[in-house]
């Protein structure tokens, strides 16, 4: 009886290992260690075995169960885990058919650009002031050292307006005289922005319309090497740590000495390129130290304090980051223009 | 302008590459935007040294089998003379000269293989000389034109240059690159350094740059002619705008063409030759930088002859009268206007001052008598006239940035006796000066402590005062300071301020150290406004609108497309006397009408619009001369209210509501408590628009724009799409932002959820039922949420049902069914007394 124990394990084995599917499994289980089932009927006729042999076929037919009862348990968790893969296999999708857009909304890019300069400047300690973009030709030229006819303000084509000494102004320079006005005789350090106008022929490089940041510091103990260092680590925060940086000597009426800032260029790295004309540079913003009839208007004694200014151009700064080569896509407000940034 | 680095180099000794000279320059503020080489490594055609050389001309024959070839004989500083094929035209005069070799003549010369650019195709197309049979003679060299060789467009004949004691030497097989290879420099003349409008004017910086002296041109004039006497007064009635009147008078000029050194020179810095009398004037300006004019002489003799037949020419100067015309040389009748000066004689007027001469007065072919002018003038009334007449002369360009009195004797002499040298002219003793306003020399004191503080060198006062030397200024010192004298030529420095720049020019910019601000801190001023209108475009771009900035420039017929009129604002637009198009004469009024336009702009392309701006408007004041600039905000709504996908999920169009919906988010986001009533707007469709109302005060307007104003605008889109717009004043909306509100604390009790439908009068706005609602429900009510509205014939005519979701939740208990019992009938009785409302059953 012992033989025909083993030799119904066998079969049982056989028979489970041959089950692939749930329903196979139970009935396996039924026939086999069912109340009816092969092995379970077995045991039932321990009663009509012998002393000896009891105890022996008792051991085993244990042992043949629970060896039975644990690889039934294994068929079936793997049976069961390879129904719910094929399950989910069914459900595939392609996972490169497009996504569903949220509908966002997005900042002008000239709103982005003016928060990273508000952001930097902050960190100096400059503060924004914003002034007006309808001026008088007094801020916008004569308190800035401008003369009238001045060849200086043919650099500077302005739109007039029908009352006479109104005008647009013509850079944010403009607000300097009426901030230090506000603050003098205090120390300045603020940042002006705003839109600016010139009666110049648009182009793709040249707008009628602009923005402009300016910059002013005044105090008693500010020089042109502040300025230099100013605004090297602006340009640095802005365009990278490795942008070196070139000041030349320029012109403004409202700056002595004056300069043009030059950043390595960021696509050449001062190489040469056609961005930068194959000079290696790129012209950034104008400064200088304000010039003391300025101040004077300012309200501040030129002898005893000292300040520099500087203005640039947001969308300038904009162009070259982004490579974007016409300055007339700024104000035309195309979705397919404004949604890149 | 344009410096080709040859001509500088006869005044300053040059040891540097172009770009050297070039970054020098530009550091030092004469910004050089481009370098144009001409032969050298770096231009579009470098020349050959071996295959390119000077080459001088022996002989010229007819060739016999060809009426229009010539050969020449060279010498090209190599063995035996060479013949060349040539049908040169300015060849030809020297046809049958035994011996040419007196004349002194040279042509850049080509050997076979040297490429050089085709003269007889248009444009430049490089070729390589090969040997080859003309007309029967073997020929495998040439005599080249400018044009061959690429230093201009020039093909009329080759270039021959003649050697006598006022042109450079030049010697038979010279590398052609050693003689007429050059780099130009295009340097940007900005108004403060209108002393470097010439190339003295460039040299003397490059000179200072390099520590180096500078070689003046030679400014002495043989004068061997009759003595002038009192030939010529010269007069003026207006010393502030004419400080100085200096003549000179030349004879027996001849009008021939000037040598090709002064030629090449004036290509190179971009003038065409005409003759040599009009080039030396020419040429002079360029070189030291005073502008010159040469009237015909026996013209004004001529004149004076009816007015003072015994006298002298009267030159003088004077304003225009009223009415007077001038015919400038180019032909053209000028009206005057009243500022402009003249330089007349008693007959009349004979040209502009500083700007252009008069036609009758010019030389012409027969003139050998000339009158040669170098005068000073205003440099404002001369920049004023030259742009009230739209003139621009290169003359004029100098004298309205200001050329120093100091000048005109120089100028008048270098060109005096250069008429003399190349023109044959005799030149009369004595100059006629007239100098009524001799500027006073100008004199600063220079604190070098300040010069320290303002430029952040360490530099001892010696030093300084080296630096300015380089530059001309006398520096002496004087007790703690440097007293500091201007040269003649300099008509910008004013005060300390602009020697500060001086030395740090010398010095150079790129030498100063950086440094970060030390200065302490001034005091703070928050920007309270910005950081507000910072917030609300982070909240409207969250609410996925995009951002759009406009022109603020623009014409009242474009914003009339709103269909406004008479409205509240009706204040002049600030607007332009010189617009820079029909369609932008005026700043705007509204921001609306700008994101319209920018909506209408993209409804070619794009089927989803949700476009903000914020910005400011610009409105006529009564009490100021400026115009009060308030900042406002737009929004436009048209079209997919979300990108249509892949699966078939339909997208609607956006409609009032969605408008509404981003409104009402906005006002929470901002916690403002905000009230919206229905209005009536020419701008919006009738019955579908709103003001926007908190406490008591109209904030904005918003709704579906009047289908008027949708195709005013042309915007192209479907047939009856709607179109939402609003308009916020955001002055008065941020003074309503609140700093900071009070947190509304969690409840830990279950809120009870209870539907009410209700009927009211079909007119009823929806918020009266909210508000009555919210009134009737008390603090037990926490929420309201509409979830259907129903009109139809399951309710009596002119009644609606409106469901709410109700919220009840009590902040210290569980609520029981019976409180929620409780409350559900005080709020039905309430709204009925209230508002007429009933429970739908």
């Amino acid at each position: 009886m012992l033989e025909e124990l083993n030799q119904r394990y066998e079969a049982a084995i056989t028979a489970l290992e041959q089950a692939a599917d749930l329903e196979t499994l139970e009935a396996w289980y039924r026939d086999t260690l069912g109340r009816k089932g092969s092995v379970q009927l077995l045991s039932r006729q321990l009663g009509s075995l012998s002393e000896e042999e009891r105890p022996v076929f008792g051991r085993r037919i244990n042992e043949v169960k629970n060896e039975l009862e644990a690889a039934y348990q294994a068929k079936l968790t793997a049976v069961e885990a390879a129904a719910l893969e094929a399950q989910l296999a069914a459900g595939a999708i392609d996972v490169t058919l497009p996504g569903r857009q949220s509908e966002r909304g997005r900042l002008h890019i000239i709103t982005q650009t003016l928060r990273e300069i508000y952001r930097i400047f902050g960190d100096m300690g400059f503060q924004v002031y914003r002034t007006r973009d309808v001026e008088t030709d007094a801020m916008n030229f004569e308190l800035l050292n401008f003369p009238p006819h001045h060849p200086a303000r043919e650099m500077q084509d302005s739109f007039y307006t029908t009352d006479e000494g109104i005008i647009l102004r013509t850079h944010t320079s403009a607000g300097q005289i009426r901030a230090m006005r506000e603050y003098h005789p205090d120390p300045i350090r603020v940042i002006l922005p705003g839109m600016c106008y010139r009666n110049e022929q648009v182009t793709i490089r040249s707008e009628i319309q602009f923005t402009q940041v300016e910059g002013l510091a005044v105090g008693d103990d500010i020089s042109f090497a502040d300025l230099k260092g100013t605004l090297t680590e602006f340009a640095k925060r802005l365009f990278g740590e490795d942008r070196r940086t070139r000041f030349r000597a320029s012109y403004f009426p409202f700056t002595e000495p004056s300069a043009e800032m030059d950043i390595s260029c960021i696509l050449c790295d001062g190489q040469g390129c056609p961005v930068c004309k194959h000079t290696g540079w790129l012209e950034i913003l104008g400064c200088g130290m304000v010039h003391p009839n300025v101040l004077r208007n300012g309200g501040y004694d030129p002898e005893h304090t000292f300040g520099f200014a500087f203005g640039m151009g947001p969308e300038r700064i904009a162009m070259l980051k982004y490579g974007i080569d016409d300055i007339r896509l700024f104000w035309a407000n195309d979705l397919r223009f404004l949604q890149q940034f | 302008m344009r410096v080709p680095l040859s001509w500088l180099q006869d005044y300053v000794n040059i040891d540097l590459s172009a770009e050297e000279v070039a970054d020098l320059l530009t550091n030092a503020g004469l910004e050089v935007k481009e370098i144009e080489y001409i032969g050298l490594p770096g231009a579009a055609l470098e020349w050959d040294r071996e295959k390119l050389v000077l080459a001088r001309l022996l002989k010229v024959e007819q060739h016999p089998d060809a009426d229009r070839l010539v050969l020449a004989t060279v010498d090209y500083g190599a063995g035996e003379p060479k013949v060349v094929v040539t049908g040169a035209p300015n060849l030809f005069e020297y046809i049958g000269r035994d011996d040419l070799s007196d004349l002194q003549l040279y042509s850049p010369y080509a050997l076979e293989g040297a490429v050089l650019y085709d003269g007889h195709k248009p444009g430049r197309q490089t070729a390589t000389l090969k040997g080859r049979a003309l007309r029967g003679i073997y020929n495998d060299s040439m005599l080249c034109s400018e044009k061959e060789l690429g230093i201009s467009d020039e093909h009329e004949g080759i270039v021959l240059m003649q050697q006598d004691e006022y042109s450079p030497a030049y010697k038979a097989g010279t590398s052609l690159t050693d003689v007429l290879g050059d780099a130009v420099l295009e340097i940007d003349i900005i108004p403060n350094i209108a002393r470097c409008a010439s190339m003295v004017g460039v040299a003397r910086e490059l000179a200072a740059l390099t520590n180096q002296p500078i070689q003046y041109p030679d400014y002495s004039v043989v004068m061997d002619g009759p003595p002038v006497d009192d030939q010529v007064l010269i007069t003026t009635d207006e010393p502030e705008l004419n400080p100085r009147f200096t003549a000179l008078i030349i004879d027996g000029v001849q009008q021939i063409p000037s040598p090709y050194w002064m030629q090449r020179r004036l290509r190179l810095a971009g003038q065409r030759p005409i003759n040599v009398v009009v080039d030396i004037s020419n040429y002079v300006m360029l070189e030291m930088g005073q502008p010159n004019h040469t009237f015909d002489y026996n013209f004004l003799r001529q004149r004076a002859d009816e007015y003072a037949p015994d006298g002298p020419v009267h030159i003088n100067t004077r304003l225009a009268q009223p009415g007077e015309t001038l015919t400038t040389l180019d032909g053209i009748v000028h009206e005057l206007p009243p500022t402009a000066i003249l330089v007349t004689d008693p007959a009349g007027n004979l040209s502009l001052g500083g700007v252009m001469g008069g036609l009758d007065s010019e030389i012409k072919d027969d003139t050998t008598s000339v009158l040669l002018e170098a005068a000073a003038w205003n440099f404002i009334n001369i920049r004023r006239t030259a742009s009230t007449l739209g003139i621009h002369t290169e003359a004029g360009f100098r004298f309205s940035r200001g050329v120093h009195p100091s000048q005109t004797i120089l100028g008048a002499n270098r060109a005096a006796e250069l008429l003399r040298q190349l023109a044959g002219g005799t030149v009369r003793q004595g100059i006629i000066d007239t100098y009524p306003l001799p500027p006073e020399p100008v004199v600063v004191e220079l604190n070098p402590a300040y010069a320290r503080q303002l430029s952040g060198l360490n530099l001892s006062a010696e030093d300084m005062a080296e630096l300015l030397e380089r530059l001309e200024f006398a520096v002496d010192p004087y007790g703690d300071y440097l007293q500091v004298i201007t040269p003649d030529h300099r008509l910008d420095i004013e005060g300390p301020h602009d020697l500060v720049e001086e030395i740090c020019r010398m010095y150079r910019y790129d030498r100063i150290p950086s440094t970060l601000l030390s200065d302490s801190l001034p005091p703070q001023h928050r920007n309270t406004k910005l950081e507000r209108e910072e917030r609300l475009r982070d909240m409207l771009v969250a609410l996925g609108l995009q951002e759009a900035i406009s022109y603020r420039l623009t014409s009242p017929a474009r914003e009339n497309r709103l269909l406004v009129t008479g409205a509240a604002d009706d204040r002049p637009y600030v607007t332009l006397t010189n617009p820079p198009a029909p369609d932008r004469t005026v700043m705007r009024h509204t921001i609306l009408s700008s994101v319209l336009e920018a909506a209408a702009a993209n409804s070619r392309h794009t089927n989803r619009i949700a476009l903000f701006e914020i910005g400011n408007i610009y409105l006529a004041s009564e009490e100021s001369e400026l115009p009060d600039e308030l900042s406002h905000l737009a929004i436009v709504l048209t079209g997919q209210q979300a990108a249509e996908g892949w699966q078939g999920d339909q997208s609607r169009t956006y409609d009032y509501y969605d408008l509404k919906g981003m409104v009402e988010q906005l006002f929470s986001g901002l916690h403002i408590p905000l009230t919206v009533e229905a209005v009536s707007h020419p701008t919006y469709r009738p019955g579908r628009a709103a003001r926007l109302v908190v406490d008591g005060q109209q904030v904005g307007v918003m709704g579906e724009l009047h289908p008027a104003v949708v195709k005013g605008f042309e915007l192209r889109i479907e047939r009856d799409q709607p179109v939402l717009g609003a308009q916020l004043n955001l002055e008065l909306l941020q003074s309503l932002m609140p700093d900071t509100f009070p947190y509304r604390s969690l409840s830990t009790y279950p809120p009870v959820l209870e539907d009410l439908a209700l009927v009211v009068d079909r007119a009823l706005p929806a918020a009266d039922v909210e508000a009555a609602l919210r009134e009737a429900g008390g603090f037990l009510l926490s929420d309201i949420a509409l979830f259907d509205v129903y009109e139809g014939d399951q309710l009596p005519s002119g009644k609606k049902s409106l469901a709410y979701h109700l919220t009840f939740q009590a902040p210290d208990k569980t609520l029981t069914d019976k409180d929620v019992y409780k409350q559900r009938q005080r709020i039905l009785k309430k709204l009925d007394q209230s508002i007429g409302a009933k429970l739908r059953e």
